[in-house]
């Protein structure tokens, strides 16, 4: 009998160990749940981690009021088909303001409607441990973040003292008011979440499929007309074209590529000849350098 | 355009056949570590670049920062690849360890790019203590340095077996073999004693990738293989499956009454539903009635597979114990000798309470006796009264209730361990358990028939210890010796522990450092413990400047006993009364370590009684103290006879 584990257990098992650990040292974890790939992997990983029981923790989503409608469609659902605590975190104080990408920029829509929101979450309930979805193959400050990553009592992150993280021995100790950031997925690459998603044939958000969609062609990406809010500026213009999302944001800033893609095996193999990242399509990553740590100081996911 | 993503010609099944033949590639971990500018970092780069794992944004957000920040002129500078945070970039130096990914078509790998500078080893632990192989950087023109000796005395006591020698910026020696060979002799003579399986020298220039993936022209006397081509082929086997089953318990899953499942990840060996189990502490066996998972029971599991079990019988078992194979079982102790490497900026203490980690358990532990320091130049065994930042010992160690493990070099998963500050909540050092000291083993508490309720209730008081703490002249042993008189008017049995009469007997041994400090106030704290459970009410006037110390000593009494009071009395007013002499005898530079002139007074944040001096007379806050004890003794009449509170 081959007793190995493969790549993807290994990945699994690790990730499974870390939810019960904060399942066990935490007295109220939450789940950020941001409905894109790496979410419904993460819950996934989730249900199978508890199993019989339910996850003993709620789900959260921070809803910016802007995310694709096929998003929010999709949240719902889940939420009925696996039984878990949903809880939806808008700011309002944001959408009093009018805050949005339009008007204000990618850079202050984010950080009023994703950022401050997800603190103003996190204070209201009082969590002391948030699970998140990041994967260090995602961005070069994530590369460098802990498994267990301490936050202090502003959410804020000290990227330059962080806690030695030794092998599975995780220090859980916070004092009142500080939190932790748990990333299940801080091994996972892109690829290893598709192939997963193949095994275990994980359901997600159609925008992920190749379809004929209406797309707008703004500052080198393709952004689709979700809804009435889309602001069309002098000589754009709406053309239906075949494309599909790699990663899943607010509307406005996330770029669609063309693709016809349209069963999880296409989007496996056109992933193996990818040239580009899959953050390529995130405006928020490009607004000025260093700006993904710049956030994640200030308490971004 | 940038957003067209390259057509996928492939066929369904060809999907499915390239990822059945991805899922049987082994997963490699390594990290490269050595000193600052070895060129960590580049060699990381030029991995990644010549695998083809940098995305073209990536590339083009590259070439841009290496104008900006590039030490390598015109060329793409690699390093600020995996120097991610803003800090390196600007200082261009590695701070912290970056986790990157790459494939090629034979193994999949993990590679922690770890900083050079003594400051962040323990960012460079951080990195080492996940890996099965670590890659050590010389400067061919540098040679071994120090950090490259911590380095692979730190890989080694982390339990990693695999080294590659990559001799890097061979171009800028020439290729010369004879400097090749006089490193590689170095390095051999040094790490002989370091037990490594396998140690692979290599001739590298990672900014030009000579050897890195294909073997160079420009080194035609080596015949050994490229830095991929070892990678790809070296075998780190640690079989884990082949030791005895260990499955520490990290969580009880009870969604029902009917259900009671122990979760965890299993150490080593594998478990098979009917297996006979036992739990490690106290020795009780059942057997494995299922090994649940989400879409059906399991018949088997391996090491470092995530499960659910759920046993035969209703035994105790709860998180921090293990279930073991009852034919080899862990030791199970509450002393025992351990490799510590240090990671804070306050140095270990002997005798100071730290929360000590295992994968799942947890518990109080001091460091009982500090054996020596190892120089990580010639690994002399050096004696030492404390273990600075980034400094590596060995130690005995006590912990207030047994755990389970085995010694690190068995098994590196319930061998290791970590240590927590208890108010910084910093992790402060990580711990390989050499063996269990015999001690342990024989020494049990001798059961009293006589107890402490029996003895103070003859004296008709309830015992008590009042750690007086504050500055050297602040009114402690004043005010001690008021209180002490009335509490003997009254009647009661008393003692005074005092600073300056104690370390004339009992601690004539002790100094003034600040080991010495927690060494006096453990033994104080002991006596403290005894003459309570004696029965007496303890008075200790001592300067006890560090919160740690007090702590312990609080976590030693019975709760409720200990009443810590904070004579509080302004330094300058200290100073300015020095009945002693000492103040101006420190502040003139005479005496070393002088609280308050140049070693640190910490102030308890909640004492139970606080004392400000100024403008009230010892008498009267003597009365308070008096007053205090009485009221604390009605009420636990009352508890006690059901009054409630």
């Amino acid at each position: 009998m081959n007793i190995a584990l493969t790549h993807l257990q290994r990945l699994e098992a690790e990730s499974i160990h870390i939810f019960r650990e904060v399942a066990a040292s935490f007295s109220k974890p939450v789940m950020l749940y941001s409905v894109g790939k790496d979410s419904s992997v993460l819950m996934h990983l989730a249900m199978k981690a508890f199993y019989p029981a339910k996850p003993p923790f709620p789900f959260l989503h921070v809803d910016t009021t802007w995310k694709f409608r096929e998003m929010i469609a999709f949240r719902d659902q889940m939420a009925q088909k696996l039984g878990f605590d949903l809880l939806v975190h808008v700011n309002e104080d944001g959408v009093r303001d009018g805050i949005n990408p339009f008007d204000h920029g990618s850079n202050t829509h984010t950080h009023v409607m994703k950022t401050v929101a997800l603190r103003q979450a996190l204070d209201k309930y009082g969590f002391d441990a948030a699970f998140g979805g990041a994967r260090r193959d995602e961005e070069k400050s994530r590369a460098k973040e802990r498994i267990f990553s301490f936050r202090n009592a502003q959410h804020s992150w000290d990227p330059k003292n962080q806690r030695p993280e030794m092998w599975k021995i995780f220090n859980t100790r916070i004092a009142p008011g500080e939190s932790i950031r748990v990333f299940p997925l801080s091994n996972w690459t892109e690829l290893d979440i598709w192939q997963y998603i193949l095994q275990e044939n994980i359901p997600i958000v159609p925008l992920y499929f190749a379809k004929e969609r209406p797309v707008v062609e703004r500052d080198g990406m393709l952004i689709l007309k979700d809804d009435d809010r889309m602001q069309l500026r002098p000589g754009e213009t709406i053309e239906n074209r075949l494309v599909r999302f790699r990663t899943l944001g607010c509307y406005p800033l996330t770029g669609a590529i063309e693709s016809e893609a349209d069963t999880l095996e296409a989007i496996v193999g056109e992933m193996l000849t990818a040239r580009t990242s899959e953050r390529q399509g995130r405006l928020i990553d490009r607004d000025e350098a260093g700006s993904m740590e710049k956030k994640k100081r200030e308490g971004y996911f | 355009m940038r957003h067209i993503m390259a057509k996928s010609l492939a066929p369904t099944d060809s999907i499915r056949d390239y990822m059945a033949a991805q899922e049987k590639k082994s997963l490699l971990r390594f990290l490269t570590c050595g000193s600052v500018d070895d060129g960590k970092s580049t060699l990381i780069g030029r991995l990644l670049s010549d695998t083809k794992q940098i995305f073209e944004d990536q590339l083009a957000a590259l070439e841009k920062d290496s104008r900006k920040h590039g030490t390598t002129g015109d060329d793409i500078d690699f390093a600020l690849l995996v120097d991610g945070l803003e800090a390196e970039r600007e200082q261009g130096i590695t701070i912290d360890v970056a986790y990157r990914f790459f494939a090629t078509p034979k193994r999949k790998f993990i590679v922690a790019d770890t900083p050079g500078h003594e400051q962040y080893t323990r960012n460079m632990a951080t990195g080492a203590s996940t890996a099965d192989l670590a890659i050590v950087l010389i400067d061919a023109r540098q040679g071994v340095l120090r950090q490259t000796r911590r380095h692979s005395i730190i890989a080694s006591l982390l339990g990693i077996r695999h080294i590659v020698l990559a001799v890097n910026k061979i171009d800028l020696i020439g290729f010369d073999k004879a400097a090749f060979d006089r490193i590689v002799a170095d390095y051999g003579a040094f790490a002989k004693e370091l037990g490594f399986v396998s140690v692979v020298p290599i001739p590298m220039s990672a900014r030009f990738g000579d050897n890195v993936t294909s073997r160079s022209e420009r080194t035609p006397w080596y015949s050994g293989p490229s830095l991929i081509e070892h990678l790809e082929t070296v075998s780190v086997d640690e079989a884990a499956v082949e030791l005895p089953f260990r499955f520490p318990v990290q969580y009880v899953n009870r969604p029902n009454l009917d259900f009671r499942g122990f979760a965890g990840t299993i150490a080593s060996g594998t478990v098979s539903q009917g297996d006979e189990v036992v739990v490690a502490k106290s020795g009780k066996a059942s057997r494995v009635r299922r090994i649940v998972a989400q879409g059906g029971d399991l018949d088997r599991a391996v090491a470092g597979q995530a499960i659910t079990l759920v046993l035969e019988d209703e035994v105790e078992v709860s998180r921090g114990n293990m279930l073991v194979s009852p034919a080899a079982r862990p030791q199970v102790a509450d002393q025992f000798a351990a490799n510590i490497v240090w990671f804070d900026e306050q140095a270990l203490l002997p005798g100071r309470s730290y929360i000590l980690r295992t994968e799942t358990d947890q518990v109080s532990a001091t460091v009982t006796e500090l054996k020596y320091r190892v120089n990580v130049n010639d690994f002399a065994h050096e004696a030492a009264k404390s273990l600075e930042i980034n400094e590596v010992g060995v130690c005995n160690l006590s912990t207030r209730a047994p755990i389970a493990f085995d010694p690190f070099a068995e098994n590196r998963t319930t061998g290791a361990f970590i240590l927590i500050d208890r108010i910084t909540n910093a992790t402060v050092g990580a711990g390989m358990i050499l063996h269990s000291l015999r001690r342990a083993e024989n020494i049990h508490w001798q059961s009293l028939d006589v107890g402490k309720r029996g003895r103070s209730d003859l004296k008709n008081q309830r015992p008590a210890v009042f750690w007086f703490t504050g500055l050297s002249g602040s009114g402690k042993s004043t005010i001690a010796n008021l209180f002490e008189k009335k509490l003997f008017a009254s009647g009661r049995h008393t003692y005074i522990l005092d600073g300056d009469n104690v370390r004339h007997g009992l601690n004539r041994d002790l100094g003034f450092t600040d080991a010495d400090r927690v060494e006096n106030i453990r033994r104080v704290a002991e006596v403290a413990k005894l003459m309570a459970d004696a029965g007496l009410i303890v008075i200790v006037s001592f300067i006890s400047p560090f919160a740690a110390e007090r702590r312990v000593a609080r976590e030693l009494m019975a709760e409720g006993e200990f009443v810590e009071v904070f004579v509080d009395t302004p330094f300058e007013e200290c100073a300015r009364r020095d009945p002693k002499g000492l103040y101006a005898r420190a502040l003139s530079g005479e005496i070393k370590n002088f609280t308050g002139v140049d070693s640190p007074y910490e102030a308890p944040e909640n004492p139970e009684i606080h004392l400000k001096t100024l403008g009230r007379s010892p008498q009267e806050m003597a009365e308070a103290l008096e007053h205090w004890l009485t009221e604390r003794d009605i009420a636990e009449e009352q508890y006690d006879n059901g009054g409630g509170i």
